[in-house]
């Protein structure tokens, strides 16, 4: 990447692993229960938080030196709220369409965690393009995550991925659901991604000992 | 930076410009787009009342499609032969108005069309001891009238809300759900094709005559809805408010017409 010098591009990189919302800062893990079920609502989620977040650390980050520290949470708040809801409006307008997919996604938006967590932590202390930066690893971070628990639940809950059968038919017990094989249920539940979160975090901890707090 | 943004009046001010900016700019946007919004809710409107006459797109068992939406006014008016508004109260019908009759009458606001009624607003009036207004559509489904009445109810987050064409004899026809904000991958499901698929000829009544609406019910061992006149659908796995939603809607918001499939025969 000739465009980034190295610090930059790490911005980019650490959320991705070592420094990554979910498994490391523990940031969205709401929204990462929430609507994993489905892989295509993960990838939505992820693609939209990957624009929301780009977008807020920018603004956010051309405010820092002006924004009262008093209020300033307040301030985020209403800026990611603002930024959401005129995008949101927007869509309503001329991709309509798109709109009813991503209505549900809005509300998730304006409360997760890493959007605020990324502009108090960064975006507040830092210049614009690193700030961009930041929202876009993070939130490429997150949507790893989500599309890695998506894939998962989606796969041994429904038997589907993005919506297409892979594993056969259930009901008329075609591929492996002829060896007895059945969907979990369980998979579809929200506990089901806490316990997959789990699981990377275990995997990623016993792989870089370094991530392992005392 | 030589401003103080640690002082009491800088955060005052601060706060009123931030939020006159940022109200001004949510306004402007929200009225200047107004208009483009509304005509599109309009046309998905009666593209869902057309999805449930079987007007539609669906290919194979791919996903749910509409009449596209250039299309969907010119074939609302094709398709949909008759708008009719009922007046009930209490179980009766006060009057039954034609879309003339409606859109002349001054209770909605004249020239307000049948299918814009809002179910929400008449929910609230009936609930207030009111007379509210009953949307219903005639059509043609392979030769047979269908009539496409309109169910509004609660899910787990939100609203749902749907249309379902019903024969005279009020055995299903067709279905569509629609929700405001469920959860992805579990309640939004109702708005998959398997689910209102599920729907097509189930019965409204019991053996014995009695109107039981349709359940969306857990462990009915049916999965492909063989069986049309248990009153049952198979249910959503993981979804369970909003399938309970989805029955009580129906059993509610369905039993108002009755009196006028009752007059029917």
């Amino acid at each position: 990447m000739g465009l980034l010098s190295k610090k930059d591009a790490k911005l980019i990189t650490d959320p991705l692993a070592d420094n990554n919302p979910i498994t490391i800062q523990v940031l969205g893990i709401c929204s990462a229960l929430a609507i994993t079920a489905e892989l295509k609502a993960s990838l939505v989620m992820g693609v939209a938080v990957l624009f929301v977040l780009g977008i807020g650390n920018v603004v956010i980050s051309l405010m820092r030196n002006i924004i009262p520290s008093k209020i300033r949470i307040i301030v985020q708040l209403i800026v990611v709220a603002a930024l959401v809801i005129i995008v949101d409006q927007v869509l309503k307008a001329f991709a309509y369409d798109l709109s009813k997919t991503l209505s549900v996604f809005i509300g998730l938006i304006i409360t997760n965690c890493i959007i605020m967590g990324r502009f108090e932590a960064f975006a507040l202390a830092n210049k614009p393009w690193q700030s961009f930066l930041d929202g876009i690893g993070n939130a490429l971070g997150y949507a790893v995550i989500l599309i890695i628990v998506g894939f998962f639940r989606e796969l041994l809950g429904s038997g589907t991925l993005f919506g297409i059968p892979v594993l056969g038919d259930p009901i008329d017990k075609t591929g492996v659901y002829s060896l007895g094989y059945e969907n979990n249920g369980f998979m579809l539940m929200p506990p089901m991604a806490l316990i997959i979160v789990g699981l990377i975090i275990w995997v990623q901890r016993s792989r870089n000992k370094a991530l392992i707090e005392d | 930076m030589a401003v103080n943004t640690d002082k009491n009046s800088y955060t005052i001010l601060f706060a009123i410009a931030m939020v006159l900016v940022v109200g001004s700019l949510l306004a402007f946007t929200a009225s200047s787009l107004k208009p483009a919004i509304t005509k599109n809710k309009e046309i998905e409107k009666q593209q869902n009342i057309l999805y449930a006459m079987g007007v539609n797109g669906n290919e194979g068992t791919g996903d749910i499609t509409f009449v596209s939406k250039d299309k969907a006014v010119d074939a609302f008016a094709t398709n949909v032969s008759e708008q009719i508004v009922l007046e009930v109260k209490g179980g009766k019908i006060l009057k039954e108005m034609t879309r003339e009759e409606f859109m002349k009458s001054k209770a909605q606001g004249a020239g307000k069309e049948p299918y814009l009624i809002d179910i929400k607003k008449e929910q609230t009036k009936a609930k207030n001891g009111e007379s509210r207004f009953l949307p219903l559509f005639k059509g043609q489904q392979n030769g047979k009238t269908v009539y496409v009445t309109a169910v509004r109810g609660k899910g787990l987050w939100d609203a749902i809300w749907g249309f379902i064409a019903l024969d005279k004899d009020m055995v299903v026809r067709g279905a569509f759900f629609d929700h405001a904000g469920e959860t992805p991958g579990l309640g939004a499901n109702i708005k998959q094709r398997y689910f209102m698929d599920d729907f097509e000829g189930e019965k409204l009544f019991a053996d014995s005559g009695v109107f039981k609406g349709i359940a969306v019910a857990k462990g009915n061992n049916d999965p492909k809805n063989l069986t049309k006149d248990d009153n049952e659908v198979d249910a959503l796995a993981g979804a369970t408010i909003t399938g309970d939603g989805v029955s009580a809607m129906i059993k509610k918001d369905l039993k108002l017409y009755l009196p006028y499939f009752k007059n029917l025969k």
